[in-house]
């Protein structure tokens, strides 16, 4: 179980859509669930018909929540109407960007809000089989969605015929057992067929050749959740929550160097350095901010001066970073970057799949590199030499976890050179001792 | 041996899937859950359940980080050392549970009790620093408060 403490500390900032029950008694049974609007989002789409409910997602402007940003209408649209095979729902609810936490009180706190949001997708497009994707740590949540999962049938919500629509649909959950990789979708998709998650080349896209090689739309937890809001409530109201083309809110997840590390709801475009400065309360000890990582571990890093940026999907590709996963780490003045750069690249190393050689060779290369540099035993060309490795993975790859590596690599090499620099010319790391890791919390030396 | 109650959650799980190899991952991670680790025996069982060479199950089994090939402590510490506990004393955490246990990544203590893990982000990032027991969450670490869970769970099996 997580926190709820640690997690929702709440803020008066907050547009609460996709967590308003979090906070309610018993917020996981269906009594309470349906108590409160549930399952009426499911009731109007059978109303408004397969056609209507994927025209009413792509005029809401929701745009997935994994990270890729794609409209999800418009994913939804591309499921071929016209076809023999069977198609399939498959929700990723494999929450494993680094430094995000959004999924998980999703499912802990409203597993029936996801649940009607992958029914409703099913009905959109024909689909009669779900799965939710959860990976392998997760354990718990997959208890408590295999609980919801059993009320849901027990109440006619999932199964045949659901409330006398004459639609029929199945759902259950799918465990993983520790792989990144496996968040990417179509590494997913093989691995729900019981094979290593390696990914499959693009296209065929999953809409049309997905699992078993039927049409299947994958989905992330958060992008769901948000489904039965938009049924119920329409796409104006959606859309104009956030900003153009960016519609609603979303779920960000703050950590790192913040006085109220927390998961907090907030609008598309809302600006990072108010989410900062009033919603996670500042940088503590009265430190100084250094650098923000926007959106997951994958995302370009910011430097202090760039925080002046609304966050949506849009401005932040506007200065060539990306919105991500929602996972936002701040990190304060005492921190060595040579050493963040160091600790991302060890991550990308140890879960590269191995399949496309410049990815495999290009992480564990860099991390080598990495690891040398912070030592103090690195060259002088060294930081332009992790800028040539990098350019030489990205776009190079199947999937995209060598871009994933090599993006924040860039960043930091590039807004924070002379740090590197500093590295090599005293053959030290110039911030040993500084404290962050436990000095960041007031325990003490680090 | 693989218990009853397993064979025929077995059996429930693979009926879910119009392909039955889709079923392999859950299946070892539950057979692991049971016997503490993939044995021989049961590779061959769910190779037999779901009509693929055993070969193929071994094949997952050295993809994924979570399934292990030989038993592990009763109680295994993964410590999570990537960014957002990084920066607020994750490797402290894992060093003082490597120091307080005597045993390094991937090692197990001597009596089979405990073992201990650095593993990547658990999605426990605003509790940082955290790790999991087995599947259980510990987050907003000290060096303290793994003193008192090492102890509690020493005590007791099972602590907050």
């Amino acid at each position: 179980m997580s926190d709820y403490q640690s997690y929702m500390k709440g803020s008066p900032l907050e547009v609460k859509v996709i967590s308003a029950r979090f906070g309610l008694p018993n917020s996981t049974s269906i009594d309470t669930f349906v108590a409160h609007d549930g399952y009426k989002g499911l009731a109007k789409a059978f109303q408004m018909g397969p056609e209507g409910v994927i025209n009413e997602m792509k005029n809401s402007q929701l745009r997935g929540r994994g990270g890729a940003g794609f409209n999800t209408g418009l994913k939804w649209s591309f499921v071929p109407k016209q076809t023999d095979k069977p198609k399939y729902v498959v929700c990723n609810a494999d929450e494993s960007e680094p430094a995000t936490c959004k999924d998980r009180p999703l499912m802990e706190y409203d597993p029936h809000q996801l649940i009607e949001g992958i029914v409703i997708a099913g009905y959109a497009i024909g689909a009669h089989q779900g799965y939710i994707y959860i990976r392998g740590e997760y354990r718990y949540l997959m208890d408590i969605l295999d609980r919801a999962i059993a009320e849901a049938y027990a109440r006619g919500y999932l199964g045949k015929n659901i409330q006398g629509s004459g639609f029929d649909f199945e759902l259950c959950t799918h465990t993983g057992a520790g792989a990144y990789e496996c968040g990417e979708e179509t590494a997913l998709l093989n691995s729900l067929e019981g094979l290593r998650g390696y990914p499959r080349v693009k296209p065929p896209f999953p809409a049309v050749v997905g699992v078993y090689g039927c049409p299947t739309i994958i989905n992330n937890v958060e992008t769901l959740c948000n489904v039965p809001h938009i049924v119920l409530k329409g796409a104006e109201w959606f859309a104009g929550l956030g900003t153009p083309k960016n519609g609603g809110t979303r779920l960000f997840c703050l950590s790192g160097h913040i006085s109220r590390p927390g998961v907090y709801e907030l609008p598309m475009g809302f600006p990072l350095r108010k989410m900062i400065e009033e919603v996670g309360g500042g940088i503590p000890r009265g430190k100084k901010l250094k650098s923000v990582i926007p959106g997951g571990s994958s995302c370009p890093l910011l430097s202090a001066d760039e925080i002046d940026v609304p966050m949506d999907f849009d401005s932040l590709a506007k200065i060539g970073s990306m919105l991500g996963s929602g996972g936002v780490v701040m990190i304060d003045e005492d921190t060595c970057m040579v050493k963040v750069a160091q600790r991302i690249m060890k991550f990308y190393a140890h879960e590269s799949c191995g399949w496309c050689i410049p990815c495999r060779e290009g992480t564990a290369w860099l991390k080598a590199l990495l690891d040398r540099l912070h030592g103090g035993g690195g060259l002088a060309d060294d930081p332009d030499t992790a800028l040539d490795a990098s350019y030489n993975i990205l776009g190079k790859s199947l999937c995209p976890l060598g871009d994933a590596a090599a993006m924040p690599t860039i960043s930091i090499v590039n807004k924070f050179r002379s740090e590197f620099d500093e590295h090599v010319r005293l053959g030290a790391c110039p911030y040993a001792g500084r404290g962050s890791g436990f000095g960041a919390r007031g325990w003490g030396a680090a | 041996m693989l218990s009853d109650d397993l064979k025929s959650m077995f059996d429930r799980v693979i009926a879910r899937y119009p392909l039955k190899r889709s079923a392999i991952v859950p299946l070892l991670l539950f057979a692991q859950d049971e016997l503490g680790y993939i044995s021989d025996e049961a590779i061959e069982e769910i190779a037999r359940r779901v009509e693929v060479p055993p070969i193929e199950v071994v094949e997952d089994i050295g993809y994924y980080s979570m399934l292990h090939r030989h038993p592990i402590g009763k109680y295994n510490f993964q410590v999570c050392t990537n960014v957002s506990c990084q920066l607020l004393g994750g490797e402290e955490i894992l060093a003082h549970c490597s120091k307080r246990l005597g045993i390094g990544h991937k090692q197990t203590t001597s009596d089979g009790q405990f073992s201990l893990e650095e593993v990547e982000c658990l999605g426990a990032c605003c509790g940082a620093p955290a790790m999991q027991v087995n599947y259980d969450f510990y987050e907003n670490l000290t060096p303290e408060r793994v003193d008192r869970l090492i102890e509690e769970l020493k005590a007791n099996g099972r602590a907050r």
